[in-house]
């Protein structure tokens, strides 16, 4: 009797039952969760598995349609956002809600003090902010604008806003994706330091050797059922994969590369700063035959420049781009589909297709201009219907029929239609030469993940080259033969396939080697 | 209370909405007429006779529905690409100077080649008023909804100007309008003794070349996929200023029509009566036809029958021909309440 009522004393967080359908779907199917103090436990599954409407149901945005939340032993009210925060619950999300001209202290202070108050009770809350710095080993300057500070940073500040709202339960949505090796060395020693504090952690990732890094115990939702409870002691990532997919997971077999000639180069390009954003910095860079670069980075750090130059979108403002050895002069994005670029554009929603648009007329989207599609400026719908047919057939595209709308379609097959979109491109018998990848798999399932790594993998082994942009550092390494990362808007050198280990390219990424390495910082 | 998309809404409900949204019109309408001190079905049987009651009425209609197909057109094609055309009526009148320069014996032609001429020139006009907002737009990045907006206030300061100068009738006994076109220059009636021009004919012919440029063309397409997404569009590597200012001629064009049509078909002049606001309820009519280029001729006739029935019903019912404005104002809130509902669910939670 007395230990149940140790265990129930124990456990902070308690999801019982939790069921919510939107339409046909059932978004989570009878979920239950228990966080004991002092414990991390990760929250495995895949897109669409259930996770975001499970956390939208704890804060109070959503109404479960059966189950209890209990917080600290106490129900929480349904459908009120500020319940869980009131409780203890802080939420620490992907994109960060901070006001980018207000100061740090300003940030984690605001709405926490009444604003008539004269000087909110600054230097009170400053010593406090600091004093949290110093427990959990959050390094920020209480002064700084948030505008001013790198990602890793503002997400230190995010926690603190949560720390300093005394949370007692963290949760940590996906909080990896956008930092470096060393950045999520550090947020993993905070974590630890909060455990050890007596906070608990929900850790919510599908980065697998991450959870096995930090978590006692994974909770793996799939089609928003909990498939399986593990302690990490006990499992290895093939296992969580395996419970995540509910399937063997393959790692396609990436195959000696033989690089062929130079088929698109940089020559010390430079672009324009975006607002904040850096531009190119005297960038060069080579794409071979059957070779695929990678190019690593944290975002905003001018792989948006590259990938709109090469996508025919900007032009260098000084340098050279040459394709095949000929120097480009009049570049646009219909002339680089004609020269054999295929391009995954980065924002498959914004950029890659139009939602209200059919299959068919999206699967034409580059191409309408020319025949088969069209002549003389009258359009072939028939025969681009037969296009979008063989597109639908050949790249596994799973959808209701070429007539109905993409917004339909799930971000896999959106992503499958818009590679046989370029790859299929007409023109080329022999597919596209170069292929520019930006962010191919983000948001993708595990399948879909597989199916597109292998069709850059054959697409290579087919004599394209392809240029891999991403900000997930194992898909690059597991993919590209030669890897350069990225950092306010300089590039490094080209390192060889496994040469480098993920902490050494972490110091690139952090902008380290740029200076040591001298030649790229003339700019 | 939430709003959730449905992907596939089935035809029940894409139809049903619609059809309740003018019964509701309807409805309504009656409340405001016994408002008016009228009896209320008596007064929708007022309208529904003047309208389509007789030849004469239903003649009236179809010669009122002419200019709103062209400028419903004209919005219609422009919208689509979303181009905020709110300058039809300026694209009207300059279509309309246009026809009196040339229709007034300026220009000696047998009568074929002198009306399409004219009616080429008047495109040519209305496309041109409109070519300055759209590269301001696309250069400069300036809002059309306000350029196109008060390039109407300036036409129609120009047409007075005009009218009260240059193209002044010298026999027209100190009125301002111009003088009249020669006989040449008139569009003929479609049959003898059928008070209805060769304008209706080609605004008919002109829906239905919008819709087949909307369809089957790659510039269509191309005017659609800048319209859903220019962001996507951009990058697939359509040239988005270049649509834009299709777009801009196409439209301008059409709404010059609508200038050209009434001069040379009915009115036979230039005067500052000439719109009744056409220009501006042509958004209306393409709204109402979900700017879909066929649907803009039903669309036309619809508000043109609300138009031409409450002159009538006013004349014998003593409610005034406000409500002819409260009507369409009620049935385009209606409808365009009505497409939402037909496309999403009402959830509760």
């Amino acid at each position: 009797m007395t230990r149940q009522v140790g265990q129930a004393q124990d456990i902070v967080l308690r999801l019982t039952g939790i069921t919510k359908r939107f339409g046909a779907l059932l978004a989570n199917d009878g979920v239950s969760l228990t966080l004991r103090r002092g414990e991390v436990v990760a929250l495995l599954g895949e897109n669409g598995a259930g996770k975001t409407t499970l956390m939208n149901i704890l804060f109070g945005q959503y109404l479960a349609d059966a189950g209890a939340i209990e917080a600290f032993g106490r129900p929480l009210p349904a459908g009120n956002p500020r319940a869980a925060l009131a409780a203890g619950i802080g939420m620490v999300h992907q994109h960060f809600t901070l006001a980018d001209h207000l100061t740090v202290l300003e940030n984690v202070v605001l709405g926490t003090e009444p604003l008539w108050w004269p000087g909110l009770g600054r230097a009170r809350a400053r010593a406090r902010v600091e004093q949290l710095g110093r427990d959990f080993g959050l390094v920020v300057q209480p002064g700084a604008k948030v505008g001013t500070l790198s990602v890793g940073e503002r997400q230190r500040v995010e926690i603190l806003k949560a720390l300093y709202r005394e949370a007692r339960v963290l949760i940590l949505d996906e909080p990896t994706a956008v930092l470096t090796p060393q950045e999520t060395e550090a947020l993993f020693q905070t974590l630890k330091r909060a455990v050890a504090l007596g906070l608990s952690i929900l850790f919510i990732s599908h980065k697998l050797h991450e959870v096995m890094a930090i978590a006692d115990r994974c909770v793996v939702l799939r089609h928003g059922r909990v498939v399986g409870e593990v302690a990490t002691a006990a499992t290895d990532p093939q296992a969580l994969a395996r419970l995540m997919v509910g399937a063997e997971v393959v790692a396609p077999e990436v195959a000696p590369a033989r690089p062929g000639p130079v088929l698109l180069a940089l020559d010390a390009v430079s672009t324009p700063n975006r607002g904040a954003v850096p531009g190119l910095k005297r960038v060069n860079l080579a794409l071979r035959a059957g070779q695929i670069v990678g190019l690593a980075g944290v975002s905003g750090n001018g792989q948006a420049a590259l990938s709109d130059l090469i996508a025919g979108l900007d032009h260098p403002a000084a340098g050279e781009m040459s394709l095949r050895g000929a120097v480009l002069a009049a570049w646009s994005p219909r002339r680089a589909v004609a020269l054999g670029i295929a391009r995954i554009p980065e924002d498959r929603h914004a950029s890659g297709t139009i939602a209200d648009f059919t299959l068919t007329e999206n699967a034409i989207l580059e191409g309408y201009a020319a025949p088969p599609f069209s002549r003389h400026g009258w359009m072939n719908w028939a025969e681009a219907e037969r296009f979008a047919r063989r597109v639908i057939r050949d790249y596994d595209v799973r959808c209701p029929g070429p007539d109905q709308p993409v917004r339909l379609l799930s971000g896999g097959n959106m992503q499958k239609l818009i590679l046989g979109r370029v790859l299929e491109a007409r023109g080329f018998e022999s597919g596209p030469q170069i292929i520019l990848a930006n962010q191919p798999v983000r948001g993708l399932d595990i399948g879909a993940i597989a199916y597109v790594h292998g069709r850059l993998l054959a697409a290579r082994a087919s004599g394209a080259a392809v240029l891999l942009i991403s900000e997930d550092l194992d898909e690059i390494m597991a993919l590209a033969d030669v890897i350069h990362v990225m950092s306010a808007g300089r590039l490094s050198p080209g390192f060889a396939r496994a040469t480098m280990t993920a902490p050494e390219l972490g110091l690139w990424m952090a902008g380290q080697g740029f200076a040591a390495g001298g030649a790229e910082d003339a700019a | 209370m939430r709003l959730e998309p449905i992907a596939n809404p089935g035809l029940a409900r894409r139809l049903g909405f619609p059809a309740l949204a003018l019964a509701l019109t309807v409805v309504v309408a009656s409340g405001l007429a016994l408002l008016a001190g009228a009896e209320p079905f008596a007064t929708i049987g007022l309208i529904v006779q003047g309208a389509a009651g007789s030849k004469f009425a239903a003649l009236e209609t179809l010669n009122r529905a002419t200019p709103l197909i062209f400028t419903g057109l004209a919005v219609a094609v422009a919208f689509r690409a979303r181009l905020w055309n709110i300058g039809a009526e300026a694209q009207l009148y300059g279509g309309a100077i246009v026809t009196v320069l040339l229709g007034t014996g300026a220009i000696g032609l047998p009568q074929p080649l002198l009306l399409a001429l004219m009616a080429l020139a008047a495109m040519l006009a209305g496309a041109l008023i409109l070519l300055g907002p759209v590269v301001l737009k696309t250069r400069l990045g300036v809002d059309e909804v306000v350029t196109t907006l008060l390039i109407n206030f300036i036409m129609l300061l120009a047409v007075s100007y005009l009218l009260e100068g240059p193209l002044k009738d010298p026999a027209g006994m100190g009125w301002p309008k111009s003088a009249a076109l020669i006989a040449e220059a008139r569009l003929p009636r479609i049959a003898t003794g059928l008070r209805l021009h060769w304008g209706f004919a080609l605004a008919l012919l002109a829906a239905g070349a919008v819709w087949l440029i909307e369809t089957r063309t790659s510039l269509g397409y191309e005017m659609r996929a800048v319209g859903l997404n220019p962001q996507a569009a951009r990058f697939a590597g359509i040239a988005v200023g270049a649509v834009l200012v299709k777009t801009a001629l196409m439209s301008g064009g059409l709404a010059a029509l609508a200038g050209f049509s009434e001069v040379a078909g009915l009115k036979g002049h230039l005067s500052l009566d000439l719109s009744p606001g056409f220009g501006y309820t042509g958004i209306i009519v393409a709204m109402l036809a979900l700017l879909h280029p066929l649907a803009v001729v039903p669309s036309a006739l619809f508000v043109a029958a609300v138009f031409v029935g409450s002159d009538s019903m006013s004349r014998a019912a003593g409610v005034p021909t406000y409500i002819a404005d409260m009507l369409l104002a009620l049935a385009l809130l209606f409808m365009v309440l009505a497409l939402l509902l037909a496309r999403v669910r009402v959830v509760r939670g």
